[in-house]
Parts: structure tokens; sequence; C-alpha cells
């Protein structure tokens, strides 16, 4: 496992020339780069509006945009972070890594590799376009819940339309890629239980996105007839019903937050024992537990809307089903905590990302449970308590996650050792920006500050300010990650094929940088 | 480890088929929760045809408060309205309520009013054995209309029900309806 194997130079040839390379590639790693710098530009594009939302929540009243353009923000911000930056950023790890991990050449289906990633800035021009057409971008949120999206959207909500359908084509391809790859194209003696934890989670994950983007497409489809075709599936004149789309809506939503969020628990599954220096604790149960995660968000979806007016029997069961994704989520969390039990642990910008990750995630997941009470729902129901929660789980959850993946592997892509003292810096910066930015959000919640709402009582300026002030920091830090990136591509101490003495896998037997062309001869794995 | 499962081929084929199984699965949940709603009364939907039942023996015993509401949608201009705000009633006598509403526009509309029930586990115990919802209504410029809606509180609702409301919501269905009502020549801004 340790000698590198991927040295016959018989056929090997390098990239294309010019521009053209990255329009035509099917290497897996130019388009798992292209994955990654997209889904980049996306976070600081979507991180640019919510500074807009920050700042214009800076003091109480009115003062920087109007109410109407401030819910366009909340709205593009939601769908780009989604859709665009969290989305992107995992397929650009798996196209990068998953080859690597298992011992294949490269994807299963690299022309349709290409194809995915090249529907991404369509459907974001798209998207993106809307902010400067007359009556202006998406205002609805970024659920765009019947008939404010319907009845009473802008005109641009048609553009909205086909670009979601574009980025789910592209989810799904590339979703049906990693199966694909995942299962056909493992190097020998791989079998499925000794593959790394993050192919695992991926694969489970493709499973989620083949099963739910579809429904997405069908709802949005739902939208474009009954706004342009005269059909009623949410409009109650014609005998639909507005509850409906977000029961359609939310069995696609309920899935999709997991989506973000497993291929990060497959990356720090991987992270934590290499600076630990132990092996993974509780591997099995590690998959057994991923696998029920993604099988009970199938049957959570209506605890996003327990104040529609459901029945006490579904409330019951919608609250329990939820509450019981909390065990195999605390499996998790456990196996992390006792692998680094006892560990010869050290801090590198991977581990401080990835150990952030486990307790900031877990408190995300404790605010996720108060919000899974159905009788205390009524009162966290659209309120900055939600908000909070769920950017505890998305950015020390998801970002981290990428974060703490791409500082890992950083080495493998570029050739060069990053600079691990503004790695560091950037990690302290967000990690205190993020709390300063999300933790009082809390406590306005609970006191009854709703979401999606430009302006607020006066009693809740002060932590409102410090929120802001958290915000502007985390944002500003982003460049600095930026910078690190640029300055890692540029130069600086080679790496070695294993930069890191306590990690493990396929993936540090190649050279770093990573050839472009790898196990041509598949690895013998034992 | 190809040679052991399916080839590429055929596993993108069937996860093609499970996508398009699934985009399908989307819209059999409008069907779905229809379904859903009409066997549990769940979500406050009272049937949309003439309940057929008979022979309810009135619970002298038990009085019920059924109220009235009315709204209109956004853009209508009809004025809508019951004739009585509230009745009493025994479970299992018919009643009649009268609602009153004018075109006061100099134009030919069509409506469609929506009823809803509450509290929503009530509406499978709310039979109408008639409703001006089952149809539309046409009013041709600055006319009224009186239309009546017949109905029966089932002697098996829940104990603890002692007030419930029928709520309807008036929709401008002009547009949508005009086509098939001869109303073609029919425009408005």
């Amino acid at each position: 496992m340790s000698a590198v194997i991927d040295n016959h130079a018989d056929h090997a040839h390098g990239p294309a020339k010019g521009l053209m390379r990255w329009v035509l590639t099917t290497n897996h790693k130019d388009i798992g780069s292209m994955y990654l710098w997209f889904s980049f530009a996306m976070f600081l594009l979507g991180g640019t509006l919510a500074m807009v939302i920050r700042a214009e929540l800076f003091q109480p009243g009115l003062q920087l945009v109007d109410p109407g353009f401030f819910n366009q923000m909340t709205t593009m911000h939601g769908l780009i972070m989604v859709f665009g930056a969290v989305m992107p950023a995992f397929v650009g790890l798996a196209n990068w890594m998953v080859p690597l991990m298992i011992g294949a050449p490269d994807m299963a289906l690299p022309r349709m590799n290409n194809f995915s990633f090249w529907l991404l800035p369509a459907a974001f021009g798209l998207l993106v376009s809307t902010l400067f057409m007359e009556g202006g971008a998406p205002n609805f949120g970024w659920t765009f819940y019947a008939p404010l999206s319907t009845t009473y959207g802008p005109e641009s909500t048609t553009f909205f339309i086909f670009a979601i359908h574009l980025a789910g084509i592209s989810s799904i391809m590339g979703a049906i890629n990693i199966i694909a790859t995942i299962l056909n194209m493992r190097a020998p003696g791989m079998t499925l239980m000794k593959m790394p934890m993050f192919a695992w989670t991926w694969l489970i994950t493709a499973f989620l996105l083949i099963a739910v983007m579809p429904v997405l497409a069908g709802v949005v489809t739902m939208m474009l007839m009954d706004i342009h075709f005269g059909t009623s599936f949410f409009s109650a004149a014609g005998g639909g019903d507005p509850v409906l789309f977000q029961h359609v809506f939310w069995f696609f939503g309920h899935p999709e937050v997991y989506i973000m969020i497993l291929p990060a628990f497959g990356a720090v599954s991987m992270i934590i024992p290499a600076f630990s220096r132990k092996p993974l604790f509780g591997y099995t149960s590690m998959v057994y537990a991923t696998g029920a995660i993604a099988f009970l968000s199938f049957a959570v979806w209506a605890h996003h809307m327990f104040t529609v007016g459901i029945p006490l029997t579904g409330q019951l069961f919608f609250m329990y089903a939820t509450m019981l994704i909390a065990v195999p989520t605390g499996v998790k969390v456990f196996n992390w905590a006792t692998t680094m039990f006892r560990g010869s642990l050290s801090f590198e910008a991977p581990m401080l990302f990835a150990i952030a990750f486990v307790i900031l995630f877990t408190i995300g997941g404790f605010s996720g449970l108060m919000l899974a009470i159905a009788p205390a729902d009524y009162q966290y129901h659209d309120t900055y308590f939600v908000v909070a929660h769920f950017h505890y789980v998305l950015v020390p959850g998801a970002i981290f996650g990428i974060f703490a993946s791409a500082y890992y592997w950083l080495p493998k892509w570029t050739g060069y050792i990053y600079d691990e003292v503004l790695a560091k810096t950037h990690f302290w910066m967000s990690f205190i920006g993020m709390n300063l930015a999300f933790f009082p959000m809390h406590f306005v919640g609970l006191a009854g500050m709703p979401r999606r709402i430009p302006d607020y009582n006066m009693m809740f300026a002060n932590f409102n300010m410090v929120s802001s002030i958290g915000a502007f920091m985390f944002g500003a830090t982003q460049l600095l990650f930026l910078f690190i990136v640029i300055k890692s591509i540029r130069g600086g101490k080679p790496a070695p094929a294993k930069p890191w003495d306590g990690a493990e896998g396929l993936e540090w037997t190649v050279p770093s940088p990573a050839p472009y062309h790898t196990f041509s001869t598949p690895p013998e794995v034992k | 480890m190809s040679e052991q499962g399916l080839s590429t081929r055929s596993l993108v084929k069937r996860l093609m088929l499970l996508v398009g199984g699934m985009f399908a699965f989307g819209f059999l949940l409008v069907p779905i929760y229809d379904v859903m709603c009409q066997a549990f009364g769940i979500n406050g939907k009272t049937a949309g045809a003439a309940w057929q039942g008979s022979g309810q023996t009135v619970d002298m015993a038990r009085e019920i408060r059924v109220q009235f509401i009315s709204s209109n949608a956004e853009g209508m201009q009809w004025s809508f309205g019951p004739q009585e705000g509230e009745i009493i009633l025994h479970p299992g006598e018919t009643r009649t309520v009268n609602f009153l509403a004018h075109n006061p526009t100099d134009q030919v509309m069509v409506a469609q009013a929506i009823p809803s029930v509450a509290p929503a586990r009530a509406a499978a115990f709310f039979h109408k054995t008639e409703c001006f919802c089952f149809t539309q209504q046409v009013l041709q410029p600055g006319e009224s209309i009186e239309m009546p809606v017949r109905f029966i509180v089932d002697p098996a609702i829940p104990a603890d029900v002692r007030r419930l409301t029928l709520a309807y919501t008036l929709f401008d269905v002009t547009e949508r309806m005009a086509p098939s009502l001869g109303l073609a020549a029919l425009h408005r801004n």
C-alpha cells in the first residue's frame, strides 16, 4: 500500500493545452477542480448576499435595502448556497477523491461527468440573471411555497424553475456517475466493507439524490404548469391545495438536508482517524448508521409543517420518527469521540475543522431535537431559532466538512503543503465569526424574532449587531481561504506522497500532486 | 468487481428507470394526497359532491354551534357572506343556511367557492346535501344571488367538538372558465 505504484510512462499523456482543455475534459481531476472552483465562486456570491442581509439587520429599522429586495436576498442566498455551493463542492470532492480512494483510473462515465458539470454554469447563470430582471429575482424564500411562488411570484419565477431543472439534472447525472464508479470500478480486493467512509457516505448520498431530485423536478414542473398552463395543482380555486406543495417539497427537502451533510460525515470519518493515529472506531456501525439516517430521512418530512394543521396522530408520528434519527447520528458522534479517545492527537487545520464539526454539528443536532417536539415547534416555527438551527448544521456541518477536506487533500491536489499558520488563522476566524453570527440567533428566535423580515423590535438590537459583526468576520475570512489555496497552488514546501503520517488509503500511494492519470493498472488491495 | 455485478450499461439503465419512477412518483403524490385527505377527513377538506347518506337519528342531548365565515380571494370584487353568522343545532338534524353574493362590476363573472371546516377532524362528520360550492356561479353585471347550503352534522362527531366553523373562500375563475361557458368574447383587464 505504501509503494508508489503509478509510474509506467508507456502511454502517459498530460492534459490538452489551452482553454479547450477545461471545456472538453473528461478527466475526473480536471472536472473535480472545476466543480470545486465553481462551488467556491458560488459560496462567495451567496455569502455576499448574506452580507447584504446582515448589513440591513445591523440595526433595527430600514436602512440599506427595501423589503422587496431583502426578500430577494434571503431567497437567492439560500438557493445559491444549497444548490450552487454545498452540493457541487461535495460532487467536486467525490470526483477528485472517489476514484483515487477505490483505485479506479477515472469515473465510470467521463463524458456524462463533463456534461453534468457544464450544466451548472448554465443553471446558475440563469438563476443569477433574475437579479437583473424587471420585477426582480425570486422573493419567496428558498422553499418557494405556493401560492407565494405561483400566484404572487415575480415574472422571473419561470427562469428560477428552469434553473432548478438544470441543476437537478446535473445532480442526478453526477449521482448516477458516482454509483456506477463505486459499484463497478473498485480495484480488485476492494470489497464494499473495505471502502473508505467517504466513498460509503457518497454512495448512500447518491441514492438519496436519485430518489428525491426527480421529486423536486416534479414539484417545480407542477409550479410551471400552474403558472403558465392553467392547471391547479396548488390553486384552491381550481380544486388544488397549497398544502400539497409543502408535502411534495419537503418530501424532497428533508432527504436534501442529509444529501448536504452525509458526505461531510464521510470526510470527517477519514480525517479524525488520520490525526488521531488510530483506525476509525466502529467502521461497520458507521456504515449502517449512515444507511439508517438515509432511510429515516424519507419518513420525517412533515416536521417542517407542524403548524399547517396536520392531524394529531400525524404530528406524533413525525415527531417520534424525527427523534429516532438522533439515534444513528448519536452512534456517529460517539464513534468520532471514541476514535479520538486515547489517540495521539495533533491539531493541523483539517483536524481543527473536523473537531469543530463534531462539536458544533452536535449543537445544531440538539436544537433540531428541540424543533422536532411538535408542541414546542409552535413557538419556534419561522423564528430565528430555526435559522440558528440550520446554520449550525450547515455552516460548521457541511461547510466546515468541506474546509477540512480541502486542507486534508490540498497537498495531493497541488503538490505543495499549504501555509499552516494562515490555515489555522482561517480556522479560528471562521470558528469565532460563525459562532458570533449564529449563536445569538437562538436567543432572539426564542424571544420571537421572525425570520425573513428586514426590520425587528428594538429589544433584539444588541444581539443582531453581534450577529452582523460575526457574519462580516466569517465572510471576510473566506477571502483568506482563497489566498491560502492560491498560495498553495503557486508553491511552497513540496508535499510527499503521504503528507499526513496517520493517514490511510490508496490516495496516498500516488505522488503529490496526483499525476493526470492514476491507477491505469489497478492497485492490489489486501 | 464488474464481472460479479451488473455491467455499467445495465446499471445506468436501472438507475435511469429509478429516476423516471421517482419523477412519476412526485406526480403520484397529488392523487395520494387527495385520497388521504378524503379518507381521513384531514386538512379541513369536505366532500366535493352531495352526501348521499340518510336516516341520521337526531341527538337531542347535544348542541353544536356552527359558525359561518366568508372571505374573498385576492382580486375578487363580489360582496359575499352568510345571512346568519352562526346557528346552534343538534347533531343529525338537517339545516339550511343561505349565502348572499352580489356582482358589483359591469362584467359577467364566474366564481367558485372553496369550503373548509375547522377543526379539521370535524370535516369528515360535516355532510353537505346541497351546496353552492359543488358548482360555479355565473353572475351578470349587478346581479345578486341567494345560495343555499344544506347540511347535517353527523351524530358520530367526537364528543369534545362543541363548535365548528365552515369557511368559504370565493375565487374569481372567470378567465379560467370563460372558454367553456361561452364567455369567450369577454375580456377583463
